[in-house]
C-alpha cells in the first residue's frame, strides 16, 4: 500500500507540510479563512534541531500498537491497511498516544485524537503534505519491505 | 558609515489579511529579510536585504507576498541613471571593483528579436512533424573533405571523432564552485537522459560524476583546475577555454572562503586557497601555441575525442575563428557578449564583446569563403533563450547551441543576479549545504528534460513549417531568415535580406 | 481441532484472531458469562458520561463470530477436567476441548462490610450491566458515594459527575490512584478533581452502613442515595486452581501464554506474566496486554510459535483535561535512579536502572509519551543516544539518521 515517506536529506524545515495538512483537513475552501488567527493542529509535524529537519506522521504500521491499546475501537485498520480514527467512538483516553513509538498522534480541541489518515477523508484526494512539499522531501509511494 | 546613500532596490509588499503567520518566508530567506515579532503577532520585513529572488513569493501558501521595485527614486535623469549614481556611491564607499553575476542586462540590441523565420506555403509544401520523421540529431566534429568508398560501398575514409547529440543543444560550461553539486547532478543526469552533453566548466569533474562521462565535455581552462589523465579520458570531448562571453580577456577568481573540502578535492588545490584563473593560458601566447595544446590533448586522449576551442565573441572574430579552424581543433565554441557568469567585474561584463548573432554570421561566412567550414563544427552561446533563438542560430550557420542561463532558469533561478554573494536561495549558485539542499536533483533533472523536450518539439514544428526535415538542411540556410528593423550594415553582416524582399 | 475459549472480552476475541490467522477450519467455542458480544470494559464509564453509545462498545463488528466460525455459549465454567480435557458449566453441560484458553478476566472484590445488606441501591462497577443498573438508579439530584479512589472508582466519578447532584469518593489509602501514583503526583490529580467538583474523603472508609448512611472510620457521617463499591478486583481463577494449575494471585503463564497444565493457555486480566521492566511476573491488567496476549495464545494454540516477551504495565487516564500516563516499574519497587522534569502544569518522572528506562510517570504534558514507552518495552540502552534531550522533548531527533531512515522512510 502507498504511504507517506519522508526523506530527511531533502527536508528544508519550511513547515509547509504542516500548513497544507491543517488546511486540507479544515473543511474550509479558502486557505486564509481556514488558517488565519487559528492555532493549527496538523497531523504531520516537523522536528528539527541544528541542521536536521524532517517531518513525522503516522506510519500506518503493519502491526499497529495504537490499535491494541484503543479502548473504544475507534482506531482500526481498513482493508487497504490504512489506520483510521472513528471520531464518533474516540473517548480521548490517549492510550494510543501512550503506545505510538513515533509520537505521531496529537489531539484536537475536543481532546479526541488526530493523526494522518492519508487525506482519505477530506476532499484533497492525495496527501496534502506531499503536494505542498517544495522539495520532494515527502513522497507518497509504495515501498517494498 | 553613519549615512547610507544606497537606496534599497526593492520593497516587500505583504497583504496582511492573507498572511497567516506561517513563517515560511522567514525560514526560507537566506538573506534574513523576514522575521516574526511575537509581541504584535506580525511579520516584519527588512527590505534593504532583499535581492528579489522570489523565493518567499513562490513559497508563501496564501500568495500574500509581492516584491516590487522600490519607487523611492532619485530625480529622473536620462543620462545619470539611478543605477549609475548608486554604483558611484558603492565605489566611493569601498574602493572596490564592482562585481556582477549573470549576463549583461543593459539594453543593447537583441538581434534574435529582429530576425524572422520563413514558412512554406504555396510554392513549397510544409511538413507535418507529427506525421513525418524529423531529424534533430547532429554530429559535432571535423568533417572530411571527401568521402571515399570501397567496392562494396563502405566508407574507406577514416572519420575524425564526433560528439553525437540527439538535439542541437548542449549545456554550457558552469564550474563546480560557481554552481552547486546538486546543480551539476541535475545537469549531468538530464544530459544523459536527453542524449546531449553538459560541460564541467573550469572547476574540474567531481568523482561522483565520472559515471556520466560519455555525456560530459571536460574543460581545460587557464587555471587547469582538476586537469589530469583520468579527467581528460572521462569526457566525450575536451574543451580549451580561451575566453567566455561575459568577461573576455580576463581570468576568473573563486575566493578561498568558498574552497571547501569537496571543491578543493575536485579542483586539486589546497582548501581555503583562492582559485585564480589567469587571463591568458600561460602556455598559449600565439596561434601556434594553441595548435600545440590542441595536439597535446589529442595525444593524451589517443585522438579518440574531439577538441573544442571556446572563445568569446570579440572584434575580428572571423579571423580568430579561421586561425582556430586551421589549428587542428574539431569544434569552435563562440560565446557572445550576453553570456552569463557566476561573478565578473561589472564594467567588463557590460561593455566588452560583441553580439553572438553577428559573430556567428561573420565566422560562418568567413570559413565558407576560405573553404574550411567543414574543418570545424560551430557551437554558439551567449543568451540563447528559446527554441526560436536556436532555429535562427542554426540558420545563421551554427551546428549546435550552448545554453546555460536557460538551464539555470529551468532549475529555479529567478535571475536576481546576486550569485556572487554565495547565498543563492534556490540552491544553484551556492556551496552552503543548507541552501544546496533546496535543489533536489531529481526535480532538477525532470525540469531540464521537460524544457529541452519542449524545445525539441518546437524546433521540429518550426523546421516542419519551413518545409525542412533535418537540422543539416537548416544549417547555414540564411534564405530562411529575414531581418526587420535592421540597417544595411547589420543585414550585410548577418547575411540575410530584409523582410519584404 | 476443537478450540474452547472461556471468557468473551478483548483477550478472547484477540485469541480468535490468533487462531484464525493459522487455522481457518478448527471449531471454536466461546463460553461467555455475560450475555453480550465482547465489549471494551473501560467504556462503561464513558457510557454513563454520554461519550460512548451502547451500540458502539463492541470489540468487533456484529458478524465477527459468524465470519470466524465461532459458536458462542452463554454460561459459566465451574470445573476443568484436565485428563479428559473437558470443561463443565454451571448448567451441567460438558464441553470437550483440544486446546483451551482461559480469558475470564476478574470480578469486583467486595469485602465483608457491616450493614452493607441494609443499603438499598448498591452497585459494583465492572460490567456494562452495572452501568445500566446505576443509570436506572440515579436521578439528577442523587448523592453518590464511591468507595475506592482507584482507576475504577475515579472513572465512575467522572462518568457520573454531570448526571447527579454530588459525588464523594473515599478510600482507606491516603491518596488517589494509590496503586499507580506516589504522594506528590496523586496530590496534583486530587486537586484537579476537586476543582472539577468531586469531593474526597481519603485515609478514610466506611466502618459500617445504616441504610443510606455511611458511618466513616474517622467518625464522620456521609448520607447518600447510591453506593458504588470500587474496592478492587480479583482474577477469576477458582476452577483453574481447583484443577491443580499453578497460580500466584492470578494464573501463571510463560511467554507463549501457556499455563502449567498441558493444552491450557490463558490471557488477559486473569494472568500474571513476565514484566520486562520488573524482571519478574506480575498481573498487568491492561487492554494492550490482553490483546497481544490473547493473540499470542491463539497463534500458539493453532500450532504457531510466537512469544509475548515484552509486556509492561501501562496506563493512560485523563479527567477533564488533565492527563496522566505511566509505564513500567517505578517508585519503590525498582531500585532505580529517578530523573524529574517539572513544567508549568506538569511533572515527568523517569526511572533508570542499569542504563535502561524501566518506567515513567507523566502528569500533564503527555504528548508523544509513546516514545518513552518504546524505550521501556525495548529496553533500549540509554547511552546510545542523548536521553537528556528526550526528557524535555520526546521526539525522534536524538536517534540516528539511519534509524529515522528506517522508520520514516521504510515500512514499519
Amino acid at each position: 500500500m502507498k504511504r507517506v515517506y519522508v526523506h530527511e536529506e531533502w527536508c528544508l524545515g519550511c513547515h509547509l507540510c504542516e500548513y497544507n495538512c491543517a488546511f486540507a483537513n479544515s473543511g474550509i475552501a479558502d486557505m486564509v479563512k481556514a488558517l488565519k488567527n487559528k492555532k493549527i493542529t496538523p497531523r504531520i509535524h516537523v522536528e528539527e534541531g541544528g541542521k536536521i529537519h524532517y517531518a513525522v506522521s503516522c506510519r500506518h504500521c503493519e502491526d499497529p500498537l495504537c490499535i491494541k491499546g484503543c479502548i473504544s475501537g475507534a482506531l482500526t485498520k481498513d482493508d487497504e491497511g490504512v489506520v483510521t480514527i472513528d471520531h464518533n467512538k474516540c473517548v480521548g483516553c490517549l492510550s494510543c498516544m501512550l503506545l505510538c513509538p513515533y509520537g505521531c498522534i496529537t489531539t484536537d480541541e475536543n481532546e479526541t485524537v488526530l493523526k494522518c489518515e492519508l487525506c482519505m477523508k477530506n476532499s484533497c484526494g492525495a496527501p496534502a503534505c506531499v503536494q505542498g512539499c517544495p522539495n520532494r522531501a515527502i513522497v507518497y509511494e509504495e515501498v517494498q519491505e | 558609515m553613519a549615512i547610507n546613500f544606497i537606496l534599497p532596490e526593492f520593497e516587500v509588499e505583504r497583504n496582511d489579511y492573507r498572511c497567516i503567520r506561517c513563517r515560511v518566508c522567514e525560514r526560507q530567506c537566506a538573506n534574513h529579510v523576514h522575521s516574526y515579532d511575537p509581541d504584535g503577532d506580525v511579520m516584519l520585513s527588512d527590505e534593504t536585504k532583499c535581492v528579489d529572488c522570489q523565493r518567499c513569493v513562490c513559497l508563501c501558501p496564501t500568495h500574500a507576498l509581492k516584491i516590487k521595485k522600490n519607487d523611492a527614486a532619485l530625480r529622473t535623469n536620462a543620462n545619470w541613471k539611478q543605477n549609475t549614481i548608486l554604483e558611484i556611491y558603492k565605489q566611493a564607499n569601498t574602493g572596490g571593483v564592482l562585481l556582477s553575476s549573470m549576463g549583461n542586462p543593459e539594453p543593447f540590441p537583441v538581434y534574435w528579436d529582429k530576425i524572422l523565420i520563413n514558412a512554406s506555403q504555396v510554392t513549397n509544401p510544409s511538413i507535418d512533424p507529427l506525421r513525418e520523421p524529423m531529424e534533430t540529431r547532429v554530429f559535432l566534429g571535423k568533417k572530411p573533405h571527401d568521402i571515399e568508398r570501397d567496392e562494396n560501398g563502405n566508407i574507406k575514409t577514416e572519420l575524425p571523432p564526433q560528439i553525437e547529440l540527439e538535439l542541437p543543444i548542449m549545456f554550457s560550461a558552469m564550474s563546480y564552485g560557481s554552481i552547486s553539486y546538486n546543480a551539476h547532478k541535475s545537469l549531468a543526469t538530464a544530459a544523459e537522459a536527453l542524449g546531449i552533453c553538459y560541460n564541467t566548466g573550469e572547476g574540474g569533474l567531481h568523482e561522483d560524476f565520472y559515471q556520466y562521462g560519455k555525456n560530459t565535455i571536460v574543460q581545460v581552462a587557464s587555471g587547469r583546475f582538476g586537469v589530469y589523465k583520468d579527467y581528460l579520458e572521462a569526457g566525450a570531448a575536451v574543451e580549451i577555454k580561451m575566453g567566455q562571453g561575459a568577461k573576455p580577456g580576463i581570468g576568473g577568481h573563486l575566493p578561498g572562503a568558498k574552497v571547501g573540502e569537496d571543491i578543493s578535492k575536485t579542483r586539486m588545490i589546497p582548501e581555503g586557497s583562492d582559485a585564480i584563473s589567469p587571463a591568458p593560458h600561460h602556455d598559449i601566447y600565439s596561434i601556434e601555441d594553441l595548435r600545440q595544446l590542441v595536439f597535446s590533448l589529442k595525444e593524451a586522449t589517443e585522438y579518440k575525442k574531439p577538441v573544442i576551442v571556446k572563445v568569446a565573441a570579440v572584434h575580428n572574430i572571423a579571423a580568430i575563428a579561421s586561425g582556430i579552424a586551421r589549428s587542428g581543433a574539431d569544434i569552435i565554441a563562440i560565446d557572445g557578449f550576453r553570456g552569463g557568469t557566476g561573478a565578473a567585474p561589472t564594467r567588463i561584463r557590460d561593455n566588452v564583446g560583441i553580439p553572438i548573432e553577428l559573430a556567428l554570421a561573420a565566422v560562418d561566412k568567413r570559413l565558407r569563403d576560405e573553404g574550411i567550414r567543414q574543418n570545424v563544427s560551430l557551437v554558439v552561446g551567449g543568451s540563447v533563450r528559446s527554441a526560436s533563438d536556436i532555429v535562427k542560430a542554426i540558420a545563421l550557420g551554427a551546428d549546435a547551441c550552448y545554453i546555460a542561463t536557460s538551464a539555470l532558469l529551468a532549475l529555479g533561478c529567478h535571475l536576481c543576479r546576486t550569485c556572487q554573494s554565495g547565498k543563492c536561495n534556490w540552491g544553484i549558485a551556492t556551496q552552503d549545504p543548507e541552501l544546496v539542499k533546496r535543489l533536489n536533483p531529481e526535480t532538477g533533472k525532470e525540469r531540464l528534460v521537460n524544457l529541452l523536450t519542449a524545445w525539441k518539439h518546437e524546433i521540429k514544428e518550426m523546421m516542419g513549417l519551413m518545409g525542412i526535415n533535418s537540422i543539416e538542411a537548416l544549417r547555414g540556410n540564411r534564405l530562411m531568415l529575414r531581418g526587420v528593423g535592421l540597417n544595411e550594415k547589420e543585414l550585410e553582416i548577418l547575411g540575410i535580406s530584409h523582410a519584404g524582399e | 481441532m476443537k478450540y474452547v475459549i472461556i471468557g468473551n472480552g478483548p483477550a478472547a476475541v484477540s485469541c480468535i484472531d490468533g487462531i484464525r490467522s493459522i487455522d481457518k477450519d478448527g471449531e471454536i467455542t466461546v463460553i461467555s458469562k455475560e450475555n453480550h458480544p465482547a465489549y471494551f470494559r473501560p467504556l462503561i464509564s464513558y457510557y454513563l458520561e454520554g461519550k460512548s453509545k451502547a451500540e458502539n462498545i463492541s470489540c468487533r463488528p456484529s458478524d465477527f463470530y459468524e465470519k470466524n466460525g465461532c459458536e458462542v455459549v452463554n454460561g459459566e465454567v465451574t470445573a476443568i477436567d484436565k485428563d479428559s480435557q473437558t470443561v463443565t458449566l454451571k448448567s451441567g453441560e460438558e464441553i470437550a476441548y483440544d486446546k483451551l484458553c482461559i480469558c475470564t478476566g476478574s470480578s469486583p472484590f467486595v469485602p465483608p462490610m457491616q450493614g452493607l445488606d441494609t443499603v438499598d441501591k448498591k452497585f459494583t462497577f465492572l460490567t456494562i450491566d452495572d452501568s445500566y443498573a446505576i443509570e436506572s438508579a440515579i436521578t439528577k439530584d442523587s448523592r453518590v458515594l464511591i468507595i475506592g479512589a482507584g482507576l475504577i472508582g475515579l472513572k465512575c466519578a467522572e462518568g457520573l459527575r454531570d448526571r447527579v447532584g454530588e459525588v464523594t469518593v473515599c478510600d482507606l489509602a491516603p491518596r488517589v490512584l494509590s496503586s499507580i501514583l506516589d504522594d506528590e503526583c496523586a496530590a496534583i490529580v486530587q486537586k484537579h478533581l476537586e476543582n472539577c467538583g468531586i469531593a474526597f474523603s481519603l485515609g478514610n472508609t466506611a466502618d459500617h452502613f445504616d441504610g443510606n448512611t455511611a458511618h466513616m472510620k474517622d467518625g464522620s457521617v456521609i448520607d447518600f442515595d447510591v453506593l458504588v463499591l470500587a474496592l478492587g478486583v480479583r482474577p477469576n481463577i477458582g476452577f483453574f486452581k481447583d484443577a491443580g494449575g499453578d497460580c500466584g494471585r492470578a494464573i501463571i503463564v510463560d511467554n507463549s501464554m501457556q499455563t502449567s497444565i498441558e493444552n491450557i493457555y490463558a490471557a488477559g486480566d486473569c494472568v500474571e506474566q513476565y514484566d520486562i521492566s520488573f524482571g519478574g511476573k506480575r498481573i498487568m491488567a491492561l487492554l494492550p496486554n490482553a490483546n497481544i496476549g490473547g493473540r499470542t495464545a491463539g497463534v500458539n494454540m493453532a500450532g504457531g510459535k510466537i512469544e509475548f516477551d515484552n509486556a509492561v504495565p501501562m496506563n493512560s487516564i485523563g479527567f477533564w483535561g488533565l492527563h496522566m500516563m505511566t509505564a513500567g516499574t517505578y517508585a519503590n519497587d525498582g531500585g532505580a535512579e529517578m530523573i524529574e522534569e517539572k513544567g508549568e502544569n506538569s511533572v515527568k518522572r523517569f526511572f533508570i536502572k542499569d542504563n535502561k528506562l524501566i518506567g515513567f510517570i507523566i502528569i500533564g504534558d503527555v504528548k508523544s509519551a509513546g516514545i518513552y514507552t518504546n524505550l521501556v518495552r525495548n529496553q533500549t540502552d540509554l547511552t546510545e543516544f542523548d536521553f537528556t534531550s528526550l526528557i524535555k522533548n520526546p521526539n525522534l531527533l536524538p536517534f540516528s539518521e539511519k534509524n529515522r531512515r528506517k522508520t520514516l522512510g521504510g515500512v514499519v
